[in-house]
Order: C-alpha cells, then sequence, then structure tokens
C-alpha cells in the first residue's frame, strides 16, 4: 500500500498512507478513544460483529470497589486500590505501583445491550462481555420486485 | 494464602509449554519497603495466580518471576490493546541479609506480597564461669 503509491511516482505526500492508517484506526474507536482521569489502568478490547471482549488490568483491586457502568456505546470503569497494610514508620526503596482511585471510559464501535453485559474479575484482570445492541445490528432489507 | 519458597531448578519462565506467540516479558511494577525486621516487596503481576509465580532467593540475588495465563478470546479482531500477554520478571539484589527460612509469599488478585524477615545478627553468648 505504501510501497504502491511511491511506485507512481507521483511526489505523493509519504506521510499520506500513515495519516490515512491512523485515520482509519481511530475510526474504529470514535472521538479520543476514552475519557480518563489521572492514571488509569491498561484495557486491551477485542470486537466482532455480535459485541465485544474487554480486559483491564486491576491487580490488587477488591473486585466489591469496582463501578461499571454502560451507557449507549460506552462503558465506565471506576475503582480504587488501597495499600494492603500499613505503611507508616517504613523506608520506601521502590515506589512504582500506583494506587487510589481511578476512572475510565471506552467508547466501543457500536450500542451496548446494557442488560446483556457480563464481568468476571480473576487474578487481578477483570474481563468485561459486552453484546452489541440487537437494535444496533445491521438489519436485512428485503426488496420487493415487480 | 502463604506460598513456600522453591528452590530454583533450571526451568526457564515459559520454556516448559510451547506457544504459538512469542512470549513478551514484562517488568512488574513494585513497592519495596524496609521495616526494623523486614523487607516487604509487592508485585503487581495480574494474570497470575501462585501455581505461576517463582521466586528465586541466590546469594543476594532475589528472581521474581510470573506467567500470565489469559487465553485470547476466540473469534474476535484485537482493537486496542495496551497491555501484552506475557511473562513477568524481575530481579534485585538485596543490601541487607535475609532470613530465608521464615520467607512469606502470597498471591492475591494478581498481586504478589513478599515478606523477607531480616537476618538476625549472631547474638553474643553469655558464658557461664564456674568458680572452682
Amino acid at each position: 500500500m505504501f510501497g504502491d503509491d511511491l511506485r507512481f511516482g507521483r511526489g505523493l505526500d509519504p506521510w499520506r498512507e500513515l495519516t490515512r492508517l491512523q485515520d482509519e484506526v481511530n475510526r474504529l474507536f470514535s472521538g479520543s478513544l476514552e475519557a480518563r482521569t489521572g492514571w488509569a489502568p491498561a484495557v486491551n478490547v477485542w470486537t466482532n460483529d455480535d459485541g465485544a471482549v474487554l480486559r483491564a488490568t486491576l491487580p490488587g483491586y477488591d473486585a466489591s470497589k469496582i463501578d461499571i457502568s454502560v451507557l449507549g456505546d460506552s462503558v465506565t470503569i471506576t475503582g480504587k486500590r488501597e495499600p494492603t497494610e500499613a505503611r507508616k514508620d517504613v523506608t520506601f526503596h521502590r515506589r512504582e505501583r500506583e494506587l487510589g482511585s481511578f476512572s475510565r471510559t471506552m467508547q466501543l464501535p457500536f450500542r451496548i445491550e446494557a442488560d446483556e453485559v457480563r464481568a468476571e474479575f480473576k487474578n487481578g484482570i477483570l474481563e468485561l462481555r459486552l453484546p452489541r445492541a440487537n437494535a444496533d445490528r445491521p438489519r436485512r432489507i428485503s426488496v420487493k420486485a415487480d | 494464602m502463604a506460598t513456600q519458597l522453591e528452590r530454583q531448578d533450571s526451568k526457564a519462565v515459559g520454556s516448559k509449554v510451547e506457544r504459538a506467540r512469542n512470549r513478551v516479558v514484562l517488568s512488574p511494577a513494585v513497592d519495596i519497603f524496609e521495616t526494623t525486621d523486614d523487607i516487604v516487596l509487592t508485585a503487581d503481576m495480574p494474570g497470575v495466580d501462585e501455581k505461576s509465580v517463582d521466586i528465586t532467593l541466590e546469594q543476594d540475588v532475589l528472581t521474581v518471576e510470573g506467567r500470565m495465563s489469559e487465553v485470547v478470546p476466540e473469534g474476535y479482531r484485537l482493537d486496542f490493546q495496551e497491555f501484552h500477554e506475557g511473562d513477568y520478571r524481575r530481579v534485585f539484589t538485596l543490601a541487607t541479609d535475609v532470613d530465608r527460612d521464615r520467607i512469606q509469599a502470597e498471591v492475591k488478585n494478581g498481586v504478589l506480597r513478599l515478606l523477607l524477615p531480616k537476618a538476625e545478627p549472631a547474638k553474643a553468648k553469655k558464658i557461664q564461669v564456674r568458680g572452682g
């Protein structure tokens, strides 16, 4: 794709293909992909025509303190992580893990059937099964012939 | 749930199972703090449980390894990726002598907590002197 354009020798902007590719990627998740406050856990999203699977790394989080809400084509995950033990009067040698609250909203390429969302939390990974809204599925339209 | 510290055998992380994809090696984020009695290390390793973590201490070198057990959902396209499935590995050099027999390790919700009690310095022994 990139090579083909150059071979025509029309002096195309070499960044055009990259920009086009970026636009295509952005289109998968319209808008700026997500809104978040400060730091947020890492997320992977898989999709097909029927829905999406979202996984988020939430090590050390209490499942009861993870909040998931769905509206339209967006899913918002909110959570809070506290230190597991008192850390007063200690000397820190490394402090890399984020503690505290986060909120992150992901926008999918389709509306979500909220009643059928399933969430599972195992070994610090949250997995959401987000089925596509029935109203959002393409409908076959039959053509009447004379 | 506490797990026993395992002796290192010669297996490398990920080598005993054939995988279709290359395994990425990730360095887990850690907190390390020291109290008067212990060193406490906490490592974020989402996807890891107590069966898939390996901790070895050779001399003063501590190696923490974990295997992430995530299966790719079938029949889907990966559209957005911020974390990789892979194995965790991080190596530390301890500046303090540690009492190996009392090391405790626990994995919960993808977080490893390692308690390393500091070794007690050799205590001076009191020697009773009997009179003649």
